[in-house]
């Protein structure tokens, strides 16, 4: 197997998720999309331990996993905090710093 | 060798489309949905990778967990689960061409850099290999994350918390 | 030399005094307050014992014993002491390294940081005793106690400090200190507001102490060759003739320091911090007026007075920068005292005459009148104020103003009564008090360096000084009793029927109604102490007994020791000054106390005892048309708050009230003129080029991510493309 076909699947999956933040309207559809970020980043890491033959790609793959789990729950209780001052989990309504 | 490739191919597949997927339905529910796609495929490589601890865990944490906490939140938020009015917003075109740019560069850019590197997997990764480098060199880091967690976990009580 | 070597447990005893205040006071029985008191006091007995023996290192580097000296001292006159050096007590550890220059963290201590160190725990440790009735039922008594620790910890750190960084750090820390302190209550707007104000115009000062300090390392560096923070180092360095360091370094490095002075000690222009500074508690209004906060700045001057000396080239009996601002200083201050009607301002406004006193004897030559002056000012002043604190705590019902709720409570308040009437005396300069000791030898320093023009400006504040300090003292303590409801009603009848005023500091026991009376003797005591000294601490420099200058004047380095040249007593300058400083209470009592049946036929009176036109003037516009007349305020008096209240604090609160002001000016003389056009014209151009540039502030996170990523990806396609 090529190095290149992760890291370009990866590459891929980052893109993807790149622009999902940047395009899609719902916030919870926004964290999904930085989950596929994430994954892309895991892939990487994962990718390059496998190639170096090391534990090391893992071991910081897990680190992302936690982080990414905690960042999840945070994500969801702004966007749930959001939601219920502004009645609306439309990032679009959010625009509180419009000049 | 080949039959490595063919599965690399085809899972690959299934998570590109799975990732277009999370990004393109209309129904949150389905976005969902997709995103397991992409994760479990994600597990899949791992294991193909020979890394198969941090396989599991993407499938115990991100689809046994992070899936679930999504559908919380779609279901909190009210989310429109039926398919109606788009679910992007107007800078669809603009971000589509600024990803594009970036995928672009960063294909041109792998394959100017590593375009013959193989990945050679002769035994998957030992569990107990990952484990000891964790509590030994990486005892700090991790220490610091379950701080980190804990933080968040008490961060997401006192962020949803109605008073 | 155990209290000299080891004088750095002084300020370390109020900093671990501040953690244990911090970490465990609110569970100790008295709230934390009983550590700070006996952390202080240790620190004052080490104060003490450091006195006594840099006095016996005096004696013994001068040979003999003590009796020795002190029996050869009383005959000798003046100038023949400074002849025998006396090395300060200088010790340091490293407190880090970098790139070759090893920066240190040490003491010095000689006479100047004795007297400092004295005069700090002494005057911190009566603060903490007072406030723990004054404070009593404070809803942050803990937290109160444990920044008076730090704060009393961060002054000492300034004042052994034996290099100009280590002083610098323990600068900020008053100054932070100061501010938690001033806005001790600060739910109430004001408070908070006064805080800040005292926190970012000092601040705006410390931007030079920040670039003085740098510069000492440099002209340390272009003495020696090895640059270095320390003040031993600076004064040789600065002092020695021969040296290679330039004037104009020199120059600029005293206007940098001066500027901290000028913002630290409140002197004008940037003195607007002071009495707002009021909004804090009064004991800690007492500790920042007499013992840590402004006097930081005066002690900085004497510290590294080579600098100023030779950088504002004193010694040749020009003006300069130092003695100009504290001549205005003077002036000023005691000018805005006279149209206070609150207590404290009244005091705030005097401690800003009486540092430019200091500052201005710095600037004429006259270093040992300045600390001196510094050390007798920190007892009355303390004196002073506690009293005000006192009379607002059991007289006035927490009200700190004059006119509506003090008055005749001499017969009520006997014992502050007395302490406060010692106070104003020492402060007004009376012989055989403490201020006047320590005022007349900065006006014989001021005469005999050939400053005049100060000399004169000195007599003048002499007698404004007495002058409304009698003001404040009839306010308060004679006349009617005006607290309650009925300012006219006898005493004893409108006791019962007023409610107290709702204040932070209201305690249970103040909280139903009750006469006026006595405070108990928390609050008394210190009163007493401190009264104590400023009758007798000017007698320690008795002149040709003159122990003051011969134990704490530098003799080290010796170009330190070589500038100051001390003056002999002028018998006759000190009669004059004490007839001036009598003939401004005689006026200003004569008005009141026959205020009452025909008040122009008082001023009346008064022109014809023949005073100067000046004084005249000034007692008609300031007093009596403020007080009787109460909408005539006077002129000058009237000017000089309103500049002091507009264009000062405008030019402080530049960028806010500026811009407003020239708005208003725009409107009065542009647009009234009738150049509507071409304003309208800006204003339309300016809206319309906004709404323009607005356009892009959508407010949405997604396009400014867009914004961002889409930089990204063309930064990285133009560095791919370019390799």
């Amino acid at each position: 197997m090529l190095l290149n076909e992760f890291l370009i699947l990866a590459a891929f999956l980052f893109c993807t998720g790149v622009y999902g933040v940047l395009a899609r309207k719902h916030a919870v559809l926004v964290l999904m999309s930085i989950e596929l970020m994430l994954a892309g980043v895991n892939i990487n890491l994962v990718a390059f331990g496998a190639f170096h033959n090391s534990d090391i790609g893992q071991v910081f793959a897990l680190f992302v996993l936690t982080i990414a789990a905690a960042e999840v729950g945070i994500g969801l209780a702004i966007v749930l905090l959001i939601y219920r001052n502004l009645h609306s989990a439309d990032l679009d309504d959010v625009d509180s710093l419009k000049g | 060798m080949i039959a490595e490739n063919v599965v690399f191919g085809i899972i690959a597949a299934a998570m590109a489309l799975g990732a277009i997927g999370v990004v393109r339905t209309k129904n949150v529910v389905h976005a969902a949905l997709y995103l397991v796609v992409v994760l479990a495929g994600g597990a899949a490589q791992f294991i193909l990778l020979g890394q198969e601890f941090v396989a599991w865990v993407q499938v115990l944490v991100y689809i046994g967990a992070v899936i679930v906490l999504f559908l919380f939140g779609i279901m909190l938020t009210r989310a429109p689960m039926h398919p109606k009015d788009s679910l992007d917003n107007d800078l669809r075109w603009p971000a589509a061409v600024t990803s594009l740019f970036l995928v672009g560069i960063l294909v041109g850019l792998l394959v100017h850099t590593f375009h013959a590197d193989k990945v050679d997997v002769q035994r998957p990764v030992r569990t107990a290999d990952v484990t000891s480098s964790i509590f030994t060199t990486y005892i700090v880091p991790f220490e610091v994350v379950g701080v980190l967690l804990l933080g968040a976990l008490i961060g997401a009580v006192v962020l949803a918390r109605k008073d | 030399m155990f209290f000299l070597d080891q004088a750095w447990l002084v300020p370390l005893i109020p900093a671990i005094s501040f953690v244990v205040i911090l970490l465990f006071g609110k569970r100790m029985p008295r709230q934390g307050s009983e550590v700070g008191v006996v952390a202080v006091g240790a620190s004052f007995l080490l104060s003490c014992g450091a006195v006594v023996r840099w006095i016996l290192r005096v004696h013994d580097a001068e040979g003999g014993s003590a009796l020795g000296a002190f029996g050869r001292s009383i005959g000798r006159i003046g100038a023949d002491h400074a002849e025998v050096p006396v090395l300060p007590v200088l010790h340091h550890v490293t407190w880090f390294q970098n790139g070759g220059v090893r920066l240190t963290a040490g003491i010095q201590i000689d006479g100047l940081a004795v007297v400092m160190m004295f005069v700090v725990t002494l005057i911190s440790l009566l603060v903490h005793v007072y406030s723990l009735e004054y404070m009593r039922g404070d809803r942050r008594f803990t937290y109160f106690y444990a920044a008076l620790s730090l704060f009393t910890a961060s002054m000492l750190l300034l004042v052994v400090a034996d290099n100009t960084l280590q002083l610098l750090v323990g600068w900020e820390l008053v100054g932070v200190c100061s501010f938690m302190l001033i806005g001790h209550w600060w739910e109430e707007k004001p408070n908070s507001d006064a805080a800040l104000k005292a926190f970012l115009t000092t601040r705006t000062g410390d931007i030079g102490l920040l670039t003085g300090v740098i510069m000492t390392f440099f002209i340390v560096q272009r003495a020696t060759g090895v640059g270095s923070f320390n003040i031993v180092a600076l004064n040789q360095a600065v002092s020695d003739p021969s040296s290679k360091v330039g004037h104009t370094l020199i120059l600029w490095c005293a206007a940098a320091l001066m500027l901290a002075i000028v913002g630290k000690s409140g002197q004008f222009p940037l003195h607007t911090w002071l009495p707002d500074a009021m909004a804090g508690p009064t004991p800690v209004s007492a500790l920042i007026h007499a013992a840590t906060m402004v006097v930081a700045g005066v002690y900085l001057g004497a510290r590294v007075y080579p600098v100023f000396f030779h950088g504002f080239s004193i010694g040749d009996g020009g003006v300069n920068p130092m003695a100009a601002i504290g001549g205005i200083t003077v002036i000023v201050g005691a000018l805005l005292a006279f149209v206070q009607d609150d207590i404290k301002k009244v005091l705030a406004y005097s401690t800003i005459s009486q540092l430019g006193y200091m500052v201005m004897a710095l600037g004429v030559g006259a270093w040992t009148a300045a600390v001196f002056h510094l050390f007798t000012h920190a007892f009355f002043k303390a004196d002073l104020f506690l009293g005000a604190g006192s009379v607002s705590h059991s007289g006035s019902h927490h009200s700190f103003d004059m006119k509506t709720d003090m008055g005749g409570l001499k017969k009520y308040m006997p014992q502050t009564y007395k302490t406060f009437v010692i106070g104003t005396l020492a402060l007004a300069g009376i012989f055989p008090l403490a201020g006047f000791w320590s005022k007349d030898e900065i006006l014989v320093n001021a005469g005999h360096n050939n400053y005049k023009l100060f000399l004169v400006i000195g007599l003048v504040g002499a007698f404004m000084t007495a002058a409304y300090m009698t003001r404040c003292v009839y306010l308060t303590f004679h006349g009617e009793y005006r607290g309650g409801h009925e300012p006219h009603a006898i005493p004893h009848v409108d006791e019962a029927e007023h409610d107290p005023i709702d204040t932070p500091a209201s305690v249970e026991h103040d909280a139903e109604v009750h006469p006026p009376h006595e405070s108990n003797r928390l609050l008394t005591g210190p009163l007493w102490v401190l009264s104590f000294f400023a009758v007798f601490a000017g007698f320690l420099n008795f002149p040709h007994f003159s122990r003051f200058e011969k134990w704490f004047q530098p003799r080290y380095p010796a170009g330190f020791a070589e500038i100051l040249h001390p003056v002999a007593f002028n018998p006759i300058l000190a009669t004059v000054s004490v007839l001036i400083a009598g003939a401004g209470i005689g006026i200003a009592s004569a008005y009141y106390l026959g205020k009452l049946p025909q008040g122009l036929s008082e001023r009346n009176a008064i022109a014809r005892a023949g005073k100067r036109f000046l004084v005249n003037k000034y007692y008609l516009d300031y007093v009596y048309e403020n007080v009787i007349v109460a909408g005539i305020k006077g002129p000058i008096s009237t000017g000089v708050y309103w500049f002091n209240q507009n264009v000062i604090d405008n030019v402080l609160n530049y960028t806010g009230r500026g811009a407003q002001a020239l708005g208003r000016a725009t409107y009065e003389y542009v647009d009234q003129k009738g150049v509507d056009g071409l304003v309208n014209g800006i204003a339309t151009l300016t809206g319309e080029s906004g709404g323009e540039v607005r356009k892009i502030q959508t407010g949405r996170l997604q396009f400014y991510a867009l914004v961002l990523v889409a930089a990204v990806v063309i930064f990285a396609g133009v560095l791919w493309i370019s390799t």
